[in-house]
């Protein structure tokens, strides 16, 4: 547990608001960043072949006479796609794309000031030589039958280079991120949640803990006992209840684990609570 | 295990009596701000009133407070985590300072563009003289032995036009343009174009080094291409055919060039910056001068597609083309001049 708590430090970074109060941002993980992009390329292309399908069928609906201004506008919307679709929408006020929004994150400068227009356009032409260069290099040899093992295996090699860039720092920099002055953090939009100690439950007012048996554990267990009880699985919520009871020397019956359960939550929580008032912090169970 | 403490109970009731009634009493400013910031993410800020536009700093900072308080008091995770998400969205928002789109517009115009153009001057001179080295290097190549050509230039792109072609073909390659497609052509060759730029760009971040040998490279082209026509006894024709469109199209590769080498220079020597820093200062001077050189490449692209094909006489050809250099140069350069004396 100490590992993964190590792990989830490892991407928190600290920002400062003008206010003094540190908002603590999560850096995206490589994985996220991935999924995002895919959403955006499946986006793109679904645009690209509609806007294709909409100018072949004007083609054959106005006939061949009406061909230049279809190909200019299809011109002009394949290259809009292509480079500023990513522009516009990280340029916007919620400084993500469509498949950054789905997923929960996005652009931030580094430095924790605003975003600006000129970081938005640095990040984003850098993906030329991240995505989609090697991409033509392989697609161009292989149109002119002239795609041979090396050149693929050079393109794999390059694209590889730039894709999994962001692995080899610390703070999961694309090289446009670092170019630009950015990085990718997370932004979920969370909803207010009911609070779990003000629940009323008839049964569990039966309950009553002493002061050791509030004492068996810390701040870490309640943020566990918190995600149990919140997730509300009754299988979770048996085996939970019976580590408790068995820890602090009570068994509730099978069927109480809830209810038992909300108490010892409320009942622990007011009681580190307490001792946080008191300017004593119980980080878990194992400090005294 | 002792007996439960009457005393102690109740302590624990009053703790959490206050952070109930904590929580009840700032639930409304918190639901207040998410609305309202729901609202100016998906619309303009316009569409609040001039009340809900004052009391959005006003919820921001009560809901920073709470956020303080629910730390240092409470112990309920999905309530901080809530009020965490909801204050990083409204720093985002409220931080973002954002210009309107008019204002962002009107001042790259009259302020970033040509800014930035001006802090390259170093990269440019070098990125123009690169092109001049590989003009000269082309045509003294194809002078020296014809087989450079074709290893030069393309097939595809000759289009017929070598060593061997005759000063009659060259001719009409000049003037007669193919007028069934002149504006899709010209879309063309602005995508095209400002593909290559972006690449000349992007490329600088090795170091530069790709960057000075696409401009080697590009400059090279040209002068095979010239040879070829020299030799025939059409360079002034083919300047002129150049000219039209080509001052603005080679200037802006070159800036784009210029945009990349200042990447990969300052990455290389970041002087008293870290790297990192250096590298982001570098970039967002190179993009704005980017934006700036697809603008260039739109002209160049017109020209090219439209006047070219529509103008044959060498005289007016040069003459836009001199004119465009003319107007970037004194965009660029002198525009800064013009205005520090009318302040």
């Amino acid at each position: 547990m100490a590992t993964a708590r190590r792990a989830a430090l490892a991407t928190m970074r600290s920002l400062i608001t003008p206010e003094g109060v540190d908002l603590q941002v999560k850096l995206a993980d490589a994985g996220t960043r991935a999924a995002a992009f895919l959403l955006d390329v499946v986006f793109i292309a679904t645009a690209a072949i509609a806007v294709t399908m909409v100018a072949l069928f004007g083609v054959t609906g106005f006939g061949t006479d009406r061909l230049q201004p279809l190909f200019i506008v299809w011109i002009i919307a394949i290259f809009f796609l292509r480079n500023v679709y990513f522009i516009a929408f990280e340029a916007g006020r919620r400084a993500s794309t469509p498949g950054k929004r789905i997923i929960g994150i996005r652009v931030a400068s580094r430095n924790g000031a605003g975003l600006s227009v000129d970081q938005v356009i640095a990040r984003n032409l850098m993906r030329e030589i991240e995505v989609f260069l090697p991409l033509s290099i392989i697609a161009g040899r292989s149109g002119m039958g002239v795609a041979d093992t090396l050149t693929t295996v050079f393109g794999l090699v390059w694209a590889l280079l730039f894709a999994l860039f962001p692995l080899f720092n610390r703070d999961r920099l694309r090289i446009g991120d670092l170019l630009a002055g950015t990085w990718v953090v997370e932004a979920p939009k969370r909803t207010l949640m009911e609070d779990l100690s003000a629940r009323k439950d008839p049964v569990a007012k039966t309950f009553q803990f002493s002061h050791a048996q509030l004492d068996a554990y810390g701040i870490a267990e309640l943020h566990k006992l918190e995600e149990v009880l919140r997730r509300d699985d009754y299988f979770a919520l048996r085996a939970v209840a019976e580590t408790i009871g068995r820890k602090i020397g009570s068994t509730p019956q099978a069927h109480d684990a809830r209810p038992f359960l909300t108490a010892y939550y409320g009942d622990l929580r007011a009681h580190l609570e307490r001792k946080l008032l008191l300017g004593k912090r119980k980080e878990d169970k194992h400090q005294r | 295990m002792t007996a439960p403490v009457p005393g102690d109970a109740r302590r624990g009731d009053a703790v959490r009596q206050s952070l109930a009634s904590f929580r009840r009493e700032r639930e409304a400013d918190w639901k207040a701000f998410e609305a309202l910031l729901a609202r100016v993410e998906k619309r303009a800020p316009r569409t609040l009133s001039e009340e809900e536009l004052l009391s959005l700093p006003l919820l921001y900072r009560s809901a920073l407070s709470s956020l303080s308080v629910a730390r240092a008091t409470s112990l309920d995770s999905a309530l901080i985590a809530y009020l965490e998400s909801l204050s990083l969205r409204g720093y985002f928002y409220l931080y973002g300072a954002r210009r309107g789109l008019r204002q962002r517009i009107a001042d790259f115009f009259l302020h970033d563009w040509p800014d930035a153009i001006r802090d390259l001057w170093r990269e440019t001179l070098v990125s123009v003289a690169l092109m001049f080295v590989g003009i000269g290097a082309g045509a003294w190549l194809v002078a020296s032995d014809k087989g450079w050509f074709d290893a030069i230039i393309p097939s595809g792109l000759a289009a017929g036009r070598g060593p061997d072609a005759s000063a009659e073909m060259l001719r009409s390659m000049l003037y007669d343009g193919d007028n069934g497609f002149l504006s899709g052509f010209a879309a063309y060759l602005f995508t095209h174009n400002v593909q290559v730029a972006i690449l000349a760009f992007a490329l600088g971040f090795a170091f530069a080094v790709p960057t000075v040998l696409l401009m080697l490279f590009n400059g090279c082209m040209l002068g095979a291409l010239f040879q070829v026509y020299w030799a025939k006894g059409l360079g002034m024709e083919l300047g002129g055919w150049l000219a039209i469109h080509g001052t603005t199209e080679l200037f802006a590769i070159a800036l784009a060039g210029a945009a990349g080498m200042r990447i990969g220079t300052r990455i290389a020597f970041p002087g008293e910056l870290t790297r990192m820093t250096a590298a982001a200062h570098a970039g967002r001077t190179a993009a704005t001068a980017m934006v700036g050189v697809s603008v260039m490449l739109l002209f160049a692209g017109l020209l090219e597609g439209i006047g070219r094909q529509t103008i044959t006489s060498d005289v007016t050809r040069y003459a836009i083309g001199t004119g465009m250099l003319a107007l970037w140069i004194g965009y660029f350069y002198l525009f800064q001049v013009v205005r520090n004396g009318n302040r």
